[in-house]
C-alpha cells in the first residue's frame, strides 16, 4: 500500500491567555496550547484510518490541518508526493489540489447555508472547482443526490426543510462532488439518532468501495471504528498513544489509555457489564505541558518514575502497530 | 418560473399571516404609489398662492385648509411625498450598501480593518447624531444630496455594528468552512455565503432607519436647513404651520405632521415583514 497522506512531525498551537498591557509589563508571557504535538501519521489510497480520543484531545483540530482548513504550527503534510503543509490555507482554497481532499463536517445542520437550497449546497464545489462542467451541473447533482440516496424531490429544498439524515446526505453528496481521494470525516455520525447513523455509516462504507477514496475518520465511538475503518490512531493531548490495524488495537492494545478506552465500551448484553478500568485525576493541562513528562501520567494507573522524566516515544509493537509507552512490551 | 412562483406564494404567506405586517405593506403601497402618481392627481398646484384665501380651514373644496399663502395643504401634503420618501430610501441606499459591506467585512478579517471601522463608528456616536446632521448640512451646503449624505452617515455606525455582529459569529461557523472545503476563495465565502446570511437582521435595521431617515430630513428642513420653501417638504410644512398653531389654524401644521407620522409608522412595522420576506427559513 503507497501512502497517499503522510504526515510527519505535525505541531499545532495556540497562543491561549494574552495578557493585558500591565501583566505584559510584570514579565507575563501568553500561554502555548499544544493541541497537536509531532504526530505522524500514513494513510495508504483506500484505507480508512480512524482517529479516536476523548474531548479536547485535538483531533477535531488534526483533522482541520490535514484538510487544510487551518496551517500547522510545524511539520509537514506530503499529500501524494506534494508537500502541501507549506501552502497557507487561505490559498489553498484556489490550489488544484482542493478538489481531492474533502471534508465532511460534524454538525449536518450547521454546515449547509441556510440560504441555499440542497442543490445549491451540492452543486457548490462543482461551481467553484469543475469549471469544465458548467453546462451538466444539473446532471451531475442528481447523479450525486442518486449515490447518496437523497430523493430528488428534496433538492430545492432548503436546510431547515430537511431532516438530519438528509442533511448528512447532502454533506456527503458535496463532499464527494469532485472524486476526492482522501476524505476527512470529523464526527459525521455523532449529530444523528442512532438508527440514522448506522444508515449513513453503511453509505459512507459502500462509497469508499465505488469511489476509491481514503478516509481519515475521527470519532470517539469505537464500534463505529471497529465497523469501517482499517487501521486506528488513538490520540491523547495532543500526542498519539498507539497505532495499529483494528485487529491489533481491539485485541492487543498495549497502551493503558487505549486499554482504559476499550474497557468503557458498552457489552450491549444487559446484565454484563465488562471489567472497566476507571481512570482517575485529571488530565495534564495541554497549555506549556513540560516536554519530559509523559502527557497521560496522573491518569495513569501504573505511571512509573521515568514516565515523569522521560517521554515516552511510539515504539513498535508489532507489525505496523506502534504504542507510545515505556511498559508496553513488543507481543 | 417555478421560483417566482415559489416567492410569490411567499409573499402572499408574509403578508397574509400578520394583519399588522399586511397593512404595514397595504401603506407602505400606498405611500410608494402617492409618491409616484401624486404629483399629477392633485387638485390644485402646490406652488400656487391665493391672497384671497388664506388659512381657510378644511372644507370639501380645500380638504386640509389652506396655508398663510392661500396654498391648498392637501395638495402639499400629497407633493411632497416623492421629496421626503426619496430622500429616507436615497440615504438608507447609500448607508445599507456601504455600512453592510464594511461591517461584515470588520466583523470576518477582524484585525486592523475591525478597529478602523470600529473607531469611526465611535467618533460618529460620539457626536449628537442631530447635531452631527445639522453640522455636516451646514458645513456642506443646503442641498438635498448633503441631507441624503449626513443621514446617511449618521445612521452608518447602527449598519457596521449589526452587520460585524452578524459576519462576525459565522467566521468559524460549520457552513462557512464547508464553503472553504469547496473552493471558494475568501472574496466568494463573504460575499456570497456570510453577507446573504446576515440580510434579514439588515432588513429590520433598513426599516427602522427609514423611519429616522425620514425624521431626520422633515427635522433638517424644520429648522431651515435642506429643503428650502417653497419647495413642499412635510418639514418645512410643519415648520411653517408652528406659528399659526396658537392662533388656532392648527391645519396648517396638523396634516404634514399626520403624515409623517403615517410614513414612520408604517416604515418601522414593516420591519418584521420584510425580514420574513428575505428569509427562506420562514418558508414552509
Amino acid at each position: 500500500m503507497t501512502a497517499l497522506l503522510d504526515v510527519a512531525g505535525l505541531c499545532r498551537r495556540f497562543t491561549v491567555g494574552q495578557p493585558g498591557p500591565i501583566e505584559r509589563l510584570r514579565g507575563k508571557r501568553p500561554g502555548v496550547l499544544h493541541a497537536v504535538d509531532a504526530v505522524d501519521l500514513r494513510i495508504g489510497e483506500g484505507e480508512v484510518l480512524g482517529l479516536v480520543g476523548e474531548s479536547g484531545c485535538g483531533k477535531s483540530t488534526l483533522a482541520r490541518v490535514v484538510a487544510r482548513l487551518i496551517d500547522p504550527s510545524e511539520g509537514s503534510i506530503r499529500f501524494a508526493g506534494e508537500d502541501i503543509g507549506q501552502i497557507a490555507a487561505r490559498r489553498f482554497a484556489r490550489h488544484p489540489l482542493r478538489r481531492s481532499i474533502q471534508m465532511v463536517f460534524q454538525d449536518p445542520t450547521e454546515s449547509l447555508n441556510p440560504r441555499w437550497t440542497a442543490f445549491d449546497c451540492i452543486a457548490d464545489p462543482i461551481r467553484r472547482m469543475d469549471p469544465g462542467a458548467a453546462a451538466k451541473v444539473a446532471d451531475r447533482v442528481h447523479e450525486l443526490a442518486a449515490l447518496v440516496s437523497l430523493p430528488e424531490t428534496l433538492l430545492q429544498r432548503f436546510p431547515h426543510q430537511l431532516s438530519g439524515g438528509q442533511k448528512a446526505r447532502v454533506g456527503i453528496a458535496r463532499a464527494v462532488a469532485l472524486r476526492p481521494r482522501l476524505l476527512v470525516l470529523d464526527e459525521p455520525t455523532s449529530a444523528l439518532d442512532v438508527s440514522v447513523q448506522v444508515v449513513v455509516l453503511k453509505l459512507l462504507d459502500e462509497l469508499k468501495r465505488r469511489l476509491g477514496m481514503s478516509y481519515l475518520f475521527v470519532t470517539h465511538d469505537l464500534e463505529v471504528v471497529r465497523l469501517i475503518c482499517d487501521r486506528v490512531a488513538v490520540m491523547y493531548l495532543g500526542r498519539m498513544a498507539e497505532v495499529g490495524t483494528v485487529g491489533q488495537i481491539f485485541e492487543r492494545p498495549s497502551h493503558p489509555y487505549t486499554r482504559a478506552l476499550l474497557s468503557a465500551v458498552p457489552s450491549g448484553v444487559p446484565g454484563r457489564t465488562p471489567q472497566r478500568i476507571q481512570l482517575s485525576g485529571d488530565p495534564r493541562s495541554p497549555i506549556d505541558p513540560d516536554p519530559r513528562i509523559c502527557r497521560f501520567l496522573g491518569r495513569c494507573p501504573n505511571g512509573t518514575e521515568r514516565c515523569g522524566t522521560e517521554m515516552p516515544q511510539l515504539r513498535p509493537m508489532g507489525e505496523g502497530h506502534v504504542a507510545a509507552c515505556h511498559l508496553a512490551d513488543a507481543a | 418560473m417555478a421560483a417566482v412562483q415559489a416567492y410569490a406564494r411567499h409573499l402572499r404567506h408574509v403578508v397574509t399571516e400578520n394583519p399588522v405586517t399586511g397593512a404595514a405593506f397595504a401603506l407602505f403601497l400606498l405611500l410608494v404609489l402617492t409618491a409616484i402618481l401624486g404629483p399629477a392627481l392633485v387638485p390644485f398646484d402646490p406652488l400656487q398662492s391665493d391672497a384671497s384665501r388664506t388659512l381657510h380651514p378644511p372644507s370639501a373644496r380645500h380638504w386640509f385648509g389652506t396655508d398663510q399663502l392661500g396654498r391648498d395643504v392637501f395638495s402639499r401634503v400629497v407633493v411632497a411625498t416623492r421629496l421626503d420618501m426619496t430622500i429616507a430610501f436615497a440615504s438608507v441606499l447609500l448607508v445599507f450598501v456601504t455600512g453592510t459591506l464594511t461591517g461584515v467585512a470588520a466583523g470576518h478579517f477582524g484585525g486592523w480593518v475591525d478597529r478602523l471601522t470600529g473607531r469611526i463608528a465611535d467618533t460618529i456616536m460620539a457626536f449628537p447624531l442631530f447635531v452631527l446632521a445639522m453640522g455636516i448640512v451646514a458645513a456642506l451646503g443646503n442641498s438635498i444630496g448633503n441631507i441624503v449624505l449626513a443621514t446617511a452617515v449618521v445612521n452608518f455606525p447602527l449598519y457596521v455594528r449589526v452587520a460585524r455582529a452578524e459576519a462576525n459569529v459565522r467566521r468559524d461557523a460549520g457552513f462557512v468552512e464547508a464553503a472553504r472545503v469547496s473552493g471558494n476563495s475568501e472574496a466568494r465565502v463573504v460575499l456570497f455565503h456570510i453577507l446573504p446570511n446576515t440580510l434579514p437582521i439588515m432588513m429590520v435595521q433598513v426599516s427602522l432607519t427609514l423611519g429616522y431617515a425620514i425624521l431626520n430630513a422633515a427635522g433638517l428642513s424644520f429648522i431651515g436647513l435642506g429643503v428650502r420653501p417653497p419647495t413642499p417638504e412635510w418639514g418645512i410644512m410643519v415648520a411653517d404651520g408652528a406659528n399659526y398653531i396658537q392662533s388656532g389654524e392648527w391645519w396648517v401644521a396638523l396634516f404634514p405632521g399626520l403624515a409623517l407620522m403615517l410614513a414612520v409608522f408604517c416604515f418601522n412595522l414593516l420591519g418584521d415583514g420584510l425580514r420574513d420576506l428575505i428569509d427562506p427559513r420562514r418558508r414552509t
